[in-house]
């Protein structure tokens, strides 16, 4: 069997491992458009803080590839994929046969259509490890960074360059920060913390122009800036599937199987479209948990299981200067909210079900919250009002508390 | 016991959930399909040959993911920026956890089972 795979980070990783499980002696290439080791791209802004290093952002270590039994194929990219003759061409004019095909291909920045942003000199983005290294070799104390996005990757961006004692102001379209995973209280908090750590924000606001180093705002207030980043946004790969008329629409759309509309191509992590368990929708989750367990969906079907993966919600856990959140779902129905100090949280239910939920401050446990999404339970099974209060076990009926903690073999053993 | 640990602080890796005379203990169940080591964003989580899920502190760098999928709520943040968690200290402790060994009520038993 011959396994090839699109791609190097997550996904890709995922399916390795769930390929390896299955069929030691199978071929598997890796095709990479980056030419490192596979890495860790959520860290690009640990590196620039110093948290972390090149050696230590590997998401496996040196050997996975030998370990594996995988032909990595670095600085090379995929150009077309011939379904018939199960074959993709390579950019360097090379090509690579497939019996099974995972397209990983992940997703790229968004460049907005600004007049006059090609005459910006100092221009960035932030997905990869290369964008990280460019930016930090132009930063020098003092500069004044112009950041357009204030979502995750913006955000991100501006905690790993304050290290450089930077000036940073960061303008977005929506009225709020990180507004696709808080509610308008939330990312007011969120908004006043980044603040009191010298952030500065001009919301509500887009650039209309660039006039070289200096934007102009829809409402001609004049930014000034030396260095400029793009963080409105990723737009995922799908070009690879579409171009041959598989079933794409914002993302590649995928079954929960991980297959694409096309016979013995798979798709898994930000390139895709998938169904998301807390909404019923199909959706772009670009996240790196979803990421892993699609591609080890994918692989395990590639190499002759048959393994479902439907419990894929959006879900985050972000941390910046010093201030964690977490949260998950999506943020319909009745609210239960509770403010305490530093600490936010609410819970958002209907139906007998848990939709989502948001903490700042106070993430312990969160994890039983993301549970009762990601698993369905009827909230009438469980005490709500004190996991409510307090995630924990102790709200399962004493049957599923013994169940989930291993006591029910040891009931059968003294019974 | 409690004079004794005035002032410190302490961060236990095991969990006790207590409610209307009713008291358990949560630590790491080392799970099977472990939710933790597949959404960690660093590969700092790994399960180990013999079974132990254990945390790389040096490639931790706290997003706190583990957290987030936990169903059990048997990770935590540590002191120091990473997470902790059981990872059942059978070398540091001559084969049997602390826990275990410490229990007055016989009420945590190390074994194997089935999930």
């Amino acid at each position: 069997m011959k396994y090839v795979i699109i791609g190097n980070s997550a996904a890709a990783v995922g399916a390795v491992e769930a390929i390896r499980k299955n069929d030691r002696e199978g071929s598997i290439v890796i095709i990479s458009s980056e030419s490192h080791h596979t890495y860790s791209r959520p860290l690009i802004s640990y590196l620039l803080l110093g948290k972390t290093d090149e050696n230590r952002m590997k998401y496996r270590g040196d050997s996975f590839y030998s370990d594996n039994n995988c032909e990595f194929l670095p600085g090379r990219t995929a150009t077309k994929i011939d379904p018939e003759k199960k074959m993709v061409m390579l950019n360097d004019g090379s090509y690579v046969s497939y019996d099974k095909l995972l397209i990983a291909t992940g997703s790229s920045p968004f460049i907005p259509p600004v007049k006059g942003l090609d005459k910006v000199r100092n221009k960035f983005t932030f997905t990869t490890l290369d964008d990280a290294r460019k930016l930090e070799s132009v930063l020098e104390e003092g500069m004044k960074v112009l950041i357009l996005g204030a979502g995750l990757i913006g955000l991100k961006c501006a905690e790993g360059i304050s290290k450089k004692k930077v000036k940073t102001v960061c303008v977005d379209l929506a009225t709020r920060v990180l507004s696709s995973i808080l509610d308008e209280e939330g990312s007011g908090i969120i908004k006043e913390h980044l603040e009191k750590n010298n952030m500065r924000f001009c919301l509500g606001r887009q650039v209309a122009r660039f006039s070289e180093d200096i934007a102009i705002l829809d409402d001609e207030t004049e930014i000034p800036f030396d260095v400029l980043v793009i963080a409105v946004g990723v737009r995922p790969n799908i070009s690879l599937l579409k171009d041959i008329g598989g079933r794409t629409n914002r993302g590649i759309i995928i079954d929960e199987r991980c297959r694409t509309s096309i016979p013995d191509i798979y798709a898994a992590g930000d390139c895709c479209e998938s169904y998301d368990a807390s909404s019923g929708e199909m959706k772009v989750m670009a996240l790196l948990p979803n990421a892993y367990m699609q591609g080890e969906c994918a692989g395990m079907n590639m190499s002759g299981a048959d393994y479902v993966f439907d419990r894929a919600i959006p879900m985050n856990a972000i941390g910046l200067f010093g201030k964690h959140i977490i949260t998950a779902g999506v943020y319909t129905g009745e609210v239960y909210k509770d403010v305490d100090g530093e600490n936010y949280k609410k819970l958002f239910y209907s139906n007998n079900r848990l939709n989502g939920f948001i903490l700042i401050g106070n993430i312990e446990k969160a994890g039983i919250y993301t549970s009762l999404i990601r698993e369905g339970t009827p909230l009438d099974s469980i005490d709500f009002e004190l996991i409510c209060r307090m995630p924990g076990l102790m709200a399962f009926s004493k049957e599923e508390r013994a169940s989930r903690l291993g006591g029910m073999v040891r009931d059968s053993i003294a019974g | 016991m409690a004079r004794a640990l005035k002032d410190i602080k302490i961060k236990p890796r095991i969990r006790i959930e207590e409610k209307d005379g009713i008291s358990f203990a949560v630590s790491c169940r080392h799970c099977h399909e472990p939710l933790c080591v597949k959404g960690c964003i660093t590969g700092a989580l790994t399960k180990k040959e013999n079974g132990v899920i254990t945390i790389d502190r040096d490639k931790c760098i706290g997003c706190y993911t583990c957290i987030l999928c936990c169903p059990y709520g048997a990770v935590s943040p540590s002191e120091d920026g990473a997470i902790q968690k059981c990872e059942l200290c059978i070398k540091t402790a001559g084969g049997t956890p602390k826990c275990v060994d410490g229990c007055p009520n016989g009420a945590i038993v190390f074994e194997e089972r089935g999930e």
